[in-house]
């Protein structure tokens, strides 16, 4: 790991303080939602579709059954109570609750409130829904399915790129849904006093929830109140999820005048709630005879489920990044995401990088394959250097960064030793065989193009009467240590001590909105606008006080500037807004210009070890090298780039969504798998820090960035390993031996067959429960 | 039909009375106020749900409260005494960046102590297999193991001393 | 959906004689020893009975590991972590310590039971292989008395015995058998830990001078509605001399064995390529 630099007044900055979230996480003492008690509360239970496309064509109570003590609500109740059956978001399609028709397995039909589960769940077997079904549409790729949005990006001229190239390369890439599998389910509790709402849950962006909610019950800012709960996981999933199960709650509440606490098993949470876009990728790929990239022509396909949800956004961070860090003159991008009968997608670490990574960096592999030259030889022909331009016309000073971090990763994983004791290896080892992959790719900082103009985010500090410092921000801790980071960076700009220095819970009776925790904007862009509320309470301060600003503060000095401050009658609160440092220069009709405010640049190099007998793949070592501007807290970006990877290897060869019938048919811990401790080899970060300008202390966006390369590196590794070229993820066992046995090789015993019964040149090692 | 059942909870007696099948993990939340046991499966694939009973680590939400009758049980809330210091393995988490929400930690704690009372010297390898039905989906397992590690160096002595340094803030 | 536990009904005797009294009910409780399958069934809303036999004061009966002339007698409620921690295992069959050590992980280790996996018949079902191969047989006693049945006529289709109304495993039997023999196994799961299986293979040969396969029980999981002995191929096999053309018939008899299928984790295609592949595997490494 590369060591930071300090900032030159010491400070925490750069330092690995002892986080400030963790003593209560370490305790037993944290209280996620499920953890909460809540007296008097009643259970909310959600009663969901069992078709993927039907009409409803009656909701009957069994009178059999004793509803007294339950509560029911339909979609036909929501006008009576006075609210809009929509979930505010980007488009207005999905509705709270299936009006007349449901349009995917597990939508929601009904609410059901009672006093305990048992009575609830009791309550829901005697709600008899019935439907009229109609054709489901489950194929993304089928001429019939509908757009939500396209869009189309082109650079130079394509045709005359083509003209121009020696040699054309085409390549299909395709890739599967991935859950997040956030270990705590999401859950809520809602209170609705007939006037106001509050809700308080698991979640990563309240102010999402906020919006849907004054929506749903038509109601002002300061009547709706809402509140993170200590949150176990997000990855995406908790991003525009939970606006939905907290309109549930709230509407049960509003019709009981109880607290409502609706809390998913795992089963439900996985069947019902967004994963990760699948879809498919296609590349032409022009180029000299040297391999100079001269043209690309990429065509992008996801599945967005059944209602638009953020798939508009998902679509449009995968199209920018289809071409990866890559110079060339003349590139078209389109993009389509498509309605089907399924679930809706959503938001999921890396949103539409990774499957247009995936694509690219295998596709480069083959390509590099077919001109017979050497993958990172390749790379370093064709990676943007500063200076150049992107695919929309971007000019990225700092590309030069995506060399390094392929050096650096080259370097720090021994790739040219590896490459020659692999092969040493493979040319004695009986079933086994080892490969190496790199994979280079970038991920951009910050909502798209005048995204962040638009959220316009606010955040700020606060004095407290003790004269200590509380950092106001919407930005949710989901396990990344915003509270700790924010604080340090707040600590550093005032010159205070990292004990003064706080975070609020993120509750909108109590904060601004700073946008959404996701897009890997927290540190980049709301830390920015954090650490410029502390510069003007700084500032403020100091001038009231009659202070020098220059002379860093002492905490007795702070605190008597503090409390004259507000012993004045001032302010304690110290608000900032979001203020385009970047000067980005966006044209959203186009779809060109700076998509982004920067890009983070990174390189990943997987070594893998495929056994012939059973095509399980083991990850030897993943060695990661991320440009991230500043690490704010080195070990808690490390942790980012190792879970996000982990994650990423989970997604390349073992995380598979099963679907039958539109509707996720794996929906457990059981049997969709992620990766245990026994998977997940050893993994060596490398952070490089090329301070961003507006970043706080030169950070950028580091959250998502290790999801993006994980999966064609691992694949790009077991072409080196078994000559196989899988175009598909995940690579599971199975795929992998249906593409030996389909290309031809010999079940691996007949190798042998003439090595009779020698043992090989080197003895196999034997371990106690393998062969 | 309830039936009352007792047992030795962090270090003291508890009782309740539930239904016979009624999930040790259910009990220990919901009657005993012991929170910091997580369900993330009820299918005994997570080991959010950890506990030591009888010295062994078993998922709470297989356990049937009349089976934990009788038994001496540890949670999280065990590892250390309300107003004292952390245990090693707590405080080596914390300094480590073994946990990032939360969720897995108490799980992984429960794990990870139980390991370190019976073998107080693991190796690398050994930590990773004996974690391996504790899902964690934050950190890829790097810092967990890193932390158990450096909390077996802390430990002067196996067993379950905890150490003296614990300065919190 | 969870459904009411607080419905279901739990005995718990003190002797193995209550215990049997009670299976001899009309409507006999289902037996819960370590829970660890009954209660997934009961986590999401079906169980697989309303009325249960807590096994848990019968450990001084039923949970032992004994080795003696005969052989290895392993209790019902002997967990995987006896297995993995037992001297007389690692000595007389150290496969079952494999095993045990591949079963979900340690928490599942520590209180699943050899009785709950064979009493549940799962086709998955890790040790049943290994104890196929090791030629076990299962006592079951009830209040009629005890018998003994060879577990290759245990499993009698999908999640069925041939244990009779009243019956209890109370230990499993795997006999002394003369000669040399070496024990190989395999389990290919889901992931490295946690895994239900997609394959597992477990053999016993025994190969004398020249290569001549004098004995050979191979068994396998997860291929099958039941685990199995592959009879075919061990037909084939007996009294033949090892050489690749042998394994390579053997690989081909296999079909005949079991025909596996599609499910929600794994494929028929794989499930036959990967047990060919590990069957060859294992005879070129009895060979040497």
């Amino acid at each position: 790991m590369s060591r930071p630099k300090s900032r030159k007044l010491g400070g925490v900055v750069g330092t690995n303080v002892r986080r400030k979230e963790a003593l209560d996480k370490l305790t037993g003492k944290a209280a996620y939602v499920a953890d909460l008690e809540v007296p008097g509360a009643l259970w909310g239970l959600t009663v969901r579709s069992t078709q993927a496309h039907a009409k409803i064509t009656s909701i009957r109570r069994d009178p059999s059954f004793d509803w007294s003590g339950v509560t029911v609500i339909t979609a036909a109740d929501l006008p009576g109570m006075g609210c809009g059956n929509v979930v505010q978001l980007i488009v207005d399609d999905q509705p709270f609750l299936a009006e007349d028709v449901v349009t995917h397995p597990e939508e929601a039909v009904a609410l059901i409130a009672a006093a305990t589960r048992e009575h609830a769940e009791e309550a829901a077997r005697h709600l008899k829904i019935d439907y009229e079904p109609l054709p489901p549409l489950f194929d993304a790729e089928s001429e019939d399915a509908v757009s939500f949005k396209d869009y189309l990006i082109e650079k130079g001229d394509v045709a005359k790129g083509f003209a121009s190239a020696d040699v054309i390369i085409d390549g299909t890439y395709r890739f599967g849904a991935q859950e997040q599998a956030y270990i705590e389910n999401n859950g809520v509790i809602a209170w609705h006093d007939g006037s106001s709402v509050t809700v308080r849950g698991s979640m990563q962006c309240p102010y999402y929830v906020h919006k849907a909610l004054k929506r749903l019950f038509d109601l002002g800012s300061t009547q709706v109140r809402v509140a993170q709960t200590v949150t176990g996981g997000g990855f995406g999933g908790k991003e525009e999820f939970p606006s939905l199960i907290a309109g549930h709650a709230s509407l049960l509440a509003k019709a009981t005048g109880k607290p409502v606490k609706i809390l998913y098993d795992r089963a439900e949470d996985m069947v019902a709630t967004t994963k990760r876009h699948p879809g498919r990728v296609k590349h032409r790929t022009g180029l000299t005879r040297d391999g100079k990239i001269v043209a690309m022509d990429i065509d992008v396909l996801l599945d967005g489920g059944a209602y638009a949800t953020l798939s508009a956004v998902v679509l449009s961070r995968a199209v920018i990044h289809s071409a990866g860090p890559y110079r060339c003159d003349h590139i078209r991008i389109k993009g389509k995401v498509v309605r089907t009968n399924t679930p809706p997608n959503g938001a999921f670490r890396g949103f539409g990088v990774p499957q247009s990574c995936f694509a690219l960096e295998r596709h480069l592999d083959v390509v590099a394959s077919k001109l017979r030259m050497d993958p990172v030889a390749f790379r370093r022909k064709n990676l943007l250097r500063d200076g150049e331009t992107t695919a929309t016309g971007q000019v990225v000073a700092d590309a030069g960064e995506s060399h390094k971090a392929l050096d650096q990763a080259l370097k720090q994983s021994d790739y040219a030793g590896k490459k020659k004791a692999f092969a040493a290896f493979n040319s004695t080892s009986r079933y086994t065989r080892r490969g190496i992959g790199v994979a280079s790719f970038l991920h951009g900082t910050g909502f798209t193009g005048g995204g962040e103009l638009y959220l316009m985010s606010e955040a700020g500090v606060a004095l407290t009467p003790e004269g200590t410092v509380v950092v106001l921000a919407a930005s949710t801790e989901i396990g990344q240590g915003t509270r700790t980071v924010f604080s340090q960076i707040v600590a550093d700009t005032l010159g205070l001590p990292y004990a003064l220095v706080d975070v609020a819970d993120p509750d909108t009776a109590n904060v601004p909105d700073s946008g959404p925790t996701v897009a890997s904007r927290t540190v980049a862009v709301v830390g920015r606008i954090v650490a410029d509320a502390a510069k003007n309470m700084g500032d403020a301060l100091a001038a009231h006080a009659g202070f020098d600003r220059a002379t860093p503060w002492s905490e007795a000095r702070f605190r008597a500037a503090a409390k004259k401050w507000l012993a004045d009658g001032k302010d304690s609160r110290f608000i900032a807004k979001f203020a385009n440092p970047s000067k980005q220069v966006w044209d959203e009709k186009a779809y060109r210009g700076d998509a982004y405010g920067a890009y983070a640049w990174a390189c990943l190099v997987a070594e893998v070890e495929v056994d012939l007998l059973t095509f399980e793949v083991t990850t030897l070592a993943l060695t990661s090298a991320q440009e991230i501007g500043k690490a704010i807290h080195p070990r808690l970006a490390e942790g980012q780039i190792e879970g996000g990877t982990t994650q990423a290897m989970g997604w390349a060869l073992m995380e598979d969504v099963v679907m039958k019938n539109g509707r996720m048919a794996n929906g457990s811990l059981t049997n969709y798998v992620i990766p245990t401790s026994m998977e997940t080899p050893p993994i060596r970060v490398i952070t490089l820090e090329r301070p961003y300008a507006h970043g706080p202390f030169g950070a950028k966006g580091i959250g998502e960035l290790p999801m993006d390369g994980g999966a064609p590196a691992i694949l790009n590794a077991i072409a080196d390993a078994i000559g196989l070229s899988m175009e598909r993820i995940p690579a599971t066992p199975e795929r992998l031996a249906a593409e030996w046995l389909a290309s031809g090789r010999k079940p691996l015993i007949d190798e042998r067959r003439d090595a009779g019964f020698a043992p090989p040149p080197r003895a196999a090692k034997s371990k106690a429960r393998r062969a | 039909m309830n039936v009352k059942i007792s047992m030795q909870a962090n270090g003291a007696k508890r009782h309740a009375t539930v239904p016979p099948m009624k999930r040790l993990l259910d009990v220990l939340r919901d009657d005993l106020g012991l929170t910091g046991t997580k369900e993330g499966c009820g299918e005994g694939e997570c080991g959010a749900c950890s506990v030591l009973m009888d010295g062994e680590v078993v998922n709470s939400c297989l356990v049937a409260a009349c089976q934990a009758d009788g038994a001496e049980i540890t949670t999280v809330e065990g590892l250390a005494p309300d107003d004292g210091p952390l245990s090693a393995i707590q405080e080596a988490f914390w300094e480590y960046g073994g946990a990032q929400c939360g969720i897995c930690t108490p799980g992984m704690l429960i794990a990870s102590a139980d390991l370190l009372s019976k073998d107080p010297r693991p190796t690398e390898a050994t930590v990773r297999e004996t974690l391996s039905g504790n899902l964690c989906r934050c950190t890829g397992y790097v810092k967990i193991i890193e932390s158990v590690l450096a909390a077996s160096r802390m430990q002067k002595r196996p067993a379950k001393k905890a150490a003296k340094k614990g300065a919190r803030r | 959906m969870r459904g009411d536990l607080s419905q279901l009904k739990v005995s718990r005797p003190a002797s193995l004689d209550e215990a049997l009294a009670l299976l001899a009910s009309d409507k006999p409780p289902m037996p819960l020893a370590g829970g660890t399958d009954v209660f997934v069934g009961v986590n999401d809303g079906h169980p697989r009975a309303p009325w249960f036999l807590d096994l848990s004061a019968l450990s001084k009966t039923l949970r032992f590991i004994r080795l003696d002339k005969a052989g290895l007698s392993l209790g019902a409620m002997t967990t995987y972590t006896d297995l993995r921690r037992s001297k007389a295992i690692a000595t007389f069959a150290p496969v079952l310590a494999a095993v045990a050590r591949d079963v979900g992980a340690l928490a599942i280790q520590n209180r699943g039971t050899l009785g709950g996996s064979l009493g549940n018949a799962s086709p998955a079902s890790d040790p049943a292989p290994v104890l196929l191969a090791l030629d076990a047989h299962v006592v079951l006693a009830s209040e009629k008395g005890e018998r003994s049945v060879p577990l290759h006529e245990f499993f009698t289709g999908y999640r069925k015995t041939a244990a009779r109304p009243g019956e209890l495993i109370t230990s499993i039997v795997c006999p002394r058998t003369a000669g040399p023999w070496m024990h190989w196994y395999r389990k290919v799961g889901t992931r490295r830990a946690q895994a239900i299986s997609k394959v597992v293979i477990a053999g016993a040969l025994s190969v004398g001078k020249k290569r001549r396969v004098e004995g050979a029980r191979i068994a396998f999981g997860s291929v099958s509605a039941t685990t199995v002995r592959a009879r075919h191929v061990e037909a084939v096999l007996l009294g033949e001399t090892l050489s690749p053309a042998l394994i390579a018939k053997a690989q081909e008899t296999l079909s005949r064995d079991f025909t596996p299928i599609d499910d929600i984790r794994s494929t028929a295609e794989y499930r036959m390529h990967v047990a060919r592949n590990l069957l060859g595997a294992m005879l070129l490494a009895s060979g040497r």
